[in-house]
C-alpha cells in the first residue's frame, strides 16, 4: 500500500529526528542489559517438581503425580470420573500412554472447529513447565499439535514429564530460544484454567478457555 | 464520553480535571467500587512482589531495556518489520488514527467481513477504532467480559486493567438480561462469566477477521504477544483467518530474552499473580495452525512526539500493568473517567498531555500531590513524579507565550512576585512582617477561618494557624543579642 | 558539628517553634548551630508548580548561601527533598553546568532532622521525655524521596514516658501537595478526611511528623473538628526533656 510506505519513510524519519539530542546514539550493539536478576534456579530436582505442583495445584488445577507406567490407568481414572470417553490429541500422542478403553480422536487430517467445539476433552504433552509460577507452556512440537487443540475442547488434560520442570522463568526463555528464532512455532503459556477476576475482582474460572485443566507430572526413570 | 485522541484535527481542550473529579467524588457506588478493587489488589500485588528477591533488578533491566529501544527505536522497528515479513506476516505503518483505521477497514473489506471480533486493546480504544469501523458498516464485537459489558452499556473504560471496575454485580446482571439472549440470571460471578461465554463462542466460530493489540513484539525474532486471563485472546489470535494486530510502536523490545524480564514484571505489577492465565505467541504465519494472515501495524500517533522530549519520553515505557493506578490515592477517589482520556491515572497524566499537546490536557499533570507512590511499585522504573514536574513546567511556559489576558493570570502575579521577594533578605523579611500585621490580602489575625478568591479552598474543611509573632529569625537574631549583652555586662 | 540551620521559609514564617526546637535539640546534643541570615526559600513551591524559571534564581541562591557549610541541617523533608532531588535536575534542564556540580557537592551535605541523628550521627536515645500518647505519619517526602525509613520511629521509640501508636495506612498521602491543596482542593480533602479518621482511630492525643506542610493540612482539619489532637513537630518532640517540655 503506497500510503504505508510513504507513512513508513514520515514515521522512521520522525524518531531519527526526536532522536537528534543524540542521547546513547550508539550503535545498538554496544547496548549492555545489566541481567543480575536470577537467570538459573538452584533448587534440586524433587524441591523443583513439588514448587511446580504447589504452585499449578494454586491456580485449581487437578494435578496428580505419577510413574511412567501407571500412565494409562491416570489417563483412564480422570476421563471415568468426569464421564468421558473419547478425548481429542495430537497425531503424535505416543500409543503407550493410552488406556484401551479410551477412543481417541487423532487430528489427522485435522478436526474441525466444530468437532474439537463439541469433544469431551483433549490430551497433550507440553513443551515445558515452570515452577516458579506454575505454568505449562506449549511450542506446538511433540505431543502437542495446533493451538486451537488446546483451546475449544472444555477439557484439557495435560502430561508433563518431571524432567520438563525448570524453575525460572528465564529459563524457560533460553529453553524455547530455538523453538521461536529457527522454527517461528507460536507458543502458549498456560497459567491454570481461564479466568477473569472483572466482576468486583474476584478471580472467576472459566471464560473461553478449557473450564477444566487437568495436570499429570510423570516421574520417568529413563529418556523416552 | 472519552475524547478521541490521535486525529490531527485541531480539537477542544479536555474538561478540566478539577471539575471531572468533581463529579466523580460525588458518586458514591463508583468510590466504593475503586476502593474495594484497588486495595485488593495493591495487598496481593505487594505479596506478589515480596516474593521475588530479585525484583528491583528486573526492574532495572527493564528500563534499561525500554530505555535502550526508545534510543534506538528507528533500528528495531526495522528489524522487526523485517523477521515479521520473513516469517509471511504483513507490515503496515501508520501515522496517526485515520490512517489506522482506514488500514484496519480496508483489510477487513477485503475479506468482506460485517463483524470483526477484538481483544482488549487500549490502543484501539486510542484510535477510536470501533467507531471508526461502524462507519464503514462492520461491527466491531468486544470479547473481553469487561469490554462486553462496556460496549453493551455504551459506556468507556474506568480502568487499564479492570475496565468494568465501576460496575458491581447487580448492575451487570441487570445489563445482560436487558441486552443478552438470556432469561434468567442470578447475579453470581460465575453465572454472569457463563452468560458471557456461551454468547461469544458463536461470535469466535464464526467471525473471519480479528483484531488485537500487542503487549510486546520481539524485534530479533518477529514474535507479537498477548498477554490476557480469559481466553478470548487466545481465541482471536488462534481461529480467525485473518489476524490483525495494531501496536504503538514504542512496545518493540529488541531480543527474545528480553521477554524474560517483562514476563516476570507484568503478571506480578497487573493482576497480582505469578503468571497470568494465558500467554500468546506467535511469529507471522504458520501453515495448518492458526490466522493464514496476519498484518501487523506499526502506529505512531503522537508516539515520536514523546519521544523528542528527552525528560517527557520515558512514559513510552510503560508496560500498561495499571500499578500505579492501584497505588495512586486520587485515582482510587476520582477514577478513570476524571482524567478523560483512554489512558488515566499517573501514567496517563504524563502520557496523554504529550500525546494530545499541553495545551489540549493541561490540568492533567497538576492531577496529582507528587506522593511518589507510583513511582514505587512502576515495574519499570518511570519517574512519574518528576515527569509531572517537568510537564507542568511545560504547562505554564505555554500560558506565558499566550495571549496578554492569560498571562496577566493570578497565580503567574503572584509567583512572579514571591519570587522577587525570596531573591533579597530586605524584602523576605519585609514580608514575614506585613504577613504579620496583615498587609498581605491573604492573611488575618488570629485562627483564619476564610481564605479569599483562590485560595478559599483551603479554609473550605481547615483552619489555618495565623502567623506566630515572632519568625524565627527574629527569635535568633534577639537570643543573639541576648548573649551578646550577657557577654558584654559579665566582668 | 558545626552545623548551618536551613529552617524553611514556610517555618521560618509560620512555624518558628519547630526552628527553635531543633536548635535547642542540637545544642543539647553538643553542637554548633549557626544560621546564615541570608536564607530565604529553597524554590520548591514554584518549581513544582511549573514556574521553574522563576525558581532557579532560588536555587542559585540557596547553592550560594549553603555552599561553604560543613553541614546542613533542615527541620522539613520536602525542602531537603527539593534540594538533592530536584536541584540536579533543574541544573540539567536548565543546561547549567556549573550550577550541577555545586549542586552535586552540595546535596550530600543536607540533611533532614531524623536522618540527621539517626543515619549520620548514628544516635536514636536523644534525651527526650514525652508523657503522651502519639501517632506517626511518615510524610511521602520523607517516606519516598529521601527514604529516611524508620529513622523518625527509632527516634520516637527511645523518647521516654512517649507511648506510641501505629497509624493505620500511614503511607497513604495526606492530600497536601503544596499546590495541589489549592488547585484540587475536592480530592486533597478527600484525601485529609481519610487520614484525619485514621489519626483519630489511633485515641492518640498528639500527630507528629517531619514536615510541618503535612502537619498544617492535618492539624488544620482537626483543629476545625475540635479534635483535641495537636501536630507539634517532631523537632518539638525531641526537644522536650523532663526538666523542660518544649510542646
Amino acid at each position: 500500500m503506497n500510503s504505508s510506505l510513504d507513512a513508513r519513510a514520515a514515521i522512521l524519519g520522525r524518531i531519527r529526528e526526536a532522536l537528534q539530542d543524540g542521547a546513547g546514539r550508539e550503535s545498538p550493539e554496544t547496548v549492555s542489559v545489566p541481567r543480575t536478576y536470577r537467570q538459573r534456579g538452584t533448587a534440586e530436582r524433587e524441591e523443583l517438581v513439588e514448587r511446580f505442583i504447589e504452585r499449578v495445584a494454586d491456580y485449581k488445577v487437578n494435578l496428580r503425580r505419577i510413574a511412567e507406567q501407571e500412565l494409562p490407568a491416570a489417563i483412564n481414572t480422570a476421563c471415568a470420573a468426569r464421564g468421558i470417553h473419547r478425548l481429542v490429541m495430537p497425531a503424535d500422542v505416543p500409543e503407550n500412554w493410552l488406556p484401551d478403553n479410551l477412543a481417541c480422536s487423532r487430528d489427522e487430517p485435522p478436526l474441525t472447529n466444530e468437532q474439537l467445539d463439541a469433544s469431551d476433552g483433549v490430551l497433550t504433552g507440553c513443551a515445558l513447565g515452570i515452577a516458579q509460577t506454575g505454568t505449562i507452556v506449549l511450542d506446538g512440537g511433540d505431543w502437542q499439535g495446533r493451538r486451537v487443540l488446546t483451546l475449544l475442547p472444555d477439557y484439557h488434560l495435560c502430561i508433563i514429564f518431571e524432567r520438563q520442570i525448570v524453575d525460572l522463568v528465564p529459563e524457560a526463555i533460553a529453553n524455547l530460544t530455538e523453538a521461536v528464532r529457527q522454527h517461528q512455532r507460536p507458543i502458549t503459556l498456560i497459567s491454570g484454567p481461564s479466568a477473569t477476576s472483572d466482576i468486583e475482582l474476584n478471580r472467576v474460572e472459566g471464560v473461553h478457555g478449557p473450564r477444566t485443566l487437568e495436570v499429570l507430572v510423570v516421574h520417568s526413570v529413563e529418556k523416552s | 464520553m472519552t475524547d478521541v485522541p490521535g486525529t490531527t484535527r485541531k480539537r477542544q481542550p479536555l474538561p478540566t480535571f478539577q471539575s471531572s473529579a468533581r463529579v466523580a467524588l460525588n458518586n458514591t457506588q463508583l468510590r466504593h467500587n475503586l476502593h474495594k478493587a484497588t486495595s485488593t489488589i495493591r495487598e496481593k500485588r505487594r505479596r506478589a512482589v515480596e516474593e521475588m528477591p530479585d525484583w528491583q533488578e528486573l526492574r532495572e533491566a527493564g528500563r534499561v531495556i525500554k530505555e535502550q529501544t526508545m534510543l534506538h527505536l528507528d533500528h528495531y522497528l526495522v528489524e522487526l518489520e523485517t523477521a515479521v515479513q520473513r516469517a509471511g506476516g504483513q507490515v503496515h505503518w501508520a501515522r496517526d488514527a485515520e490512517e489506522a483505521n482506514a488500514l484496519i477497514a480496508q483489510i477487513a473489506e477485503q475479506h468482506h467481513a460485517r463483524e470483526v471480533i477484538k481483544v482488549k486493546s487500549l490502543t484501539t480504544d486510542e484510535l477510536g477504532l470501533n467507531r471508526a469501523l461502524a462507519e464503514h458498516g462492520i461491527s466491531a464485537i468486544e470479547t473481553d467480559l469487561a469490554e462486553l459489558i462496556i460496549q453493551l452499556a455504551g459506556e468507556s473504560s474506568s480502568h487499564i486493567l479492570v475496565p468494568a471496575i465501576h460496575k458491581n454485580r447487580a448492575e451487570i446482571r441487570e445489563l445482560f438480561l436487558r441486552t443478552l439472549d438470556v432469561q434468567q440470571l442470578s447475579d453470581e460471578p460465575g453465572e454472569l462469566a457463563n452468560a458471557a461465554r456461551a454468547h461469544l463462542r458463536k461470535k469466535f466460530l464464526s467471525t473471519p477477521v480479528a483484531v488485537s493489540g500487542a503487549n510486546f513484539a520481539v524485534a530479533e525474532t518477529g514474535t507479537v504477544c498477548v498477554v490476557e486471563s480469559e481466553g478470548n485472546g487466545r481465541m482471536c489470535v488462534t481461529l480467525p483467518k485473518v489476524l490483525i494486530s495494531v501496536m504503538g510502536i514504542e512496545k518493540v523490545i529488541p531480543a527474545w530474552q528480553d521477554f524474560e524480564v517483562f514476563l516476570q514484571l507484568l503478571p506480578r505489577s497487573s493482576t497480582a499473580e505469578r503468571m497470568n492465565p494465558y500467554t500468546s505467541l506467535w511469529t507471522g504465519v504458520r501453515a495448518g495452525d492458526g490466522p493464514q494472515e496476519f498484518h501487523l501495524v506499526l502506529l505512531d500517533n503522537g508516539r515520536t512526539q514523546v519521544l523528542a522530549d528527552a525528560v517527557g519520553r520515558q512514559a513510552l515505557h510503560c508496560i500498561r500493568c495499571s500499578a500505579c493506578l492501584n497505588i495512586c490515592p486520587v485515582y482510587e477517589r476520582t477514577g478513570g473517567h476524571a482524567y478523560n482520556s483512554v489512558y488515566p491515572g499517573p501514567i496517563g497524566a504524563i502520557l496523554t498531555p504529550q500525546l494530545l499537546g499541553v495545551e489540549q490536557a493541561g490540568t492533567l499533570p497538576y492531577a496529582s500531590s507528587l506522593c511518589g507512590a507510583c513511582y514505587e511499585v512502576c515495574p519499570v522504573k518511570i519517574n512519574i513524579p518528576q515527569v509531572l514536574i517537568y510537564l507542568r513546567g511545560r504547562v505554564v511556559r505555554q500560558q506565558q507565550r499566550g495571549r496578554l489576558r492569560e498571562r496577566a493570570n493570578p497565580e503567574w502575579l503572584a509567583l512572579r512576585w514571591l519570587a522577587r521577594t525570596f531573591a533579597s533578605r530586605t524584602r523576605y523579611e519585609r514580608a514575614q512582617r506585613l504577613a504579620r500585621l496583615g498587609q498581605l490580602p491573604f492573611t488575618r489575625g488570629g485562627m483564619i477561618e476564610k481564605l479569599p478568591g483562590e485560595l478559599s479552598g483551603w479554609t473550605i474543611l481547615r483552619d489555618l494557624p495565623a502567623v506566630p509573632a515572632q519568625s524565627f529569625r527574629e527569635w535568633w537574631r534577639e537570643r543573639a543579642q541576648t548573649t551578646q549583652t550577657q557577654k558584654e555586662e559579665q566582668p | 558539628m558545626r552545623v548551618a540551620l536551613f529552617i524553611t521559609c514556610f517555618n521560618d514564617t509560620l512555624f518558628p517553634q519547630a526552628g527553635r526546637a531543633t536548635v535547642q535539640l542540637l545544642e543539647r546534643l553538643g553542637h554548633t548551630v549557626e544560621f546564615p541570615e541570608e536564607q530565604t526559600c529553597c524554590g520548591q513551591m514554584h518549581f513544582n508548580t511549573g514556574y521553574q524559571r522563576e525558581a532557579l534564581p532560588l536555587i542559585r541562591r540557596f547553592v550560594q548561601v549553603f555552599g561553604q557549610a560543613e553541614v546542613v541541617v533542615a527541620p522539613s523533608a520536602s525542602c531537603v527533598g527539593m534540594v538533592r532531588e530536584v536541584y540536579p535536575l533543574a541544573a540539567q534542564w536548565f543546561g547549567d553546568q556549573e550550577l550541577l556540580a555545586e549542586v552535586e557537592a552540595l546535596a550530600p551535605r543536607v540533611y533532614e532532622l531524623s536522618e540527621f541523628l539517626v543515619h549520620r550521627l548514628g544516635l536514636e536515645d536523644v534525651g527526650a521525655y514525652y508523657p503522651h500518647r502519639v501517632t506517626y505519619h511518615p510524610t511521602c517526602h520523607s517516606l519516598r524521596f529521601l527514604h529516611v525509613g524508620d529513622a523518625p520511629l527509632r527516634l520516637l521509640r527511645a523518647v521516654r514516658g512517649l507511648d506510641l501508636v501505629e497509624l493505620p495506612a500511614a503511607e497513604e498521602c495526606c492530600g497536601f501537595g503544596g499546590t495541589f491543596a489549592v488547585k484540587n482542593a475536592d480530592t486533597s480533602l478527600d484525601m485529609l478526611s481519610d487520614k484525619v479518621r485514621h489519626v483519630l482511630s489511633t485515641g492518640a492525643e498528639v500527630c507528629v511528623a517531619a514536615d510541618n506542610s503535612c502537619l498544617m493540612q492535618i492539624g488544620g482539619a482537626l483543629h476545625r473538628q475540635r479534635a483535641g489532637v495537636r501536630t507539634p513537630h517532631l523537632a518539638e518532640i525531641l526537644a522536650s526533656t523532663e526538666e523542660e517540655a518544649f510542646v
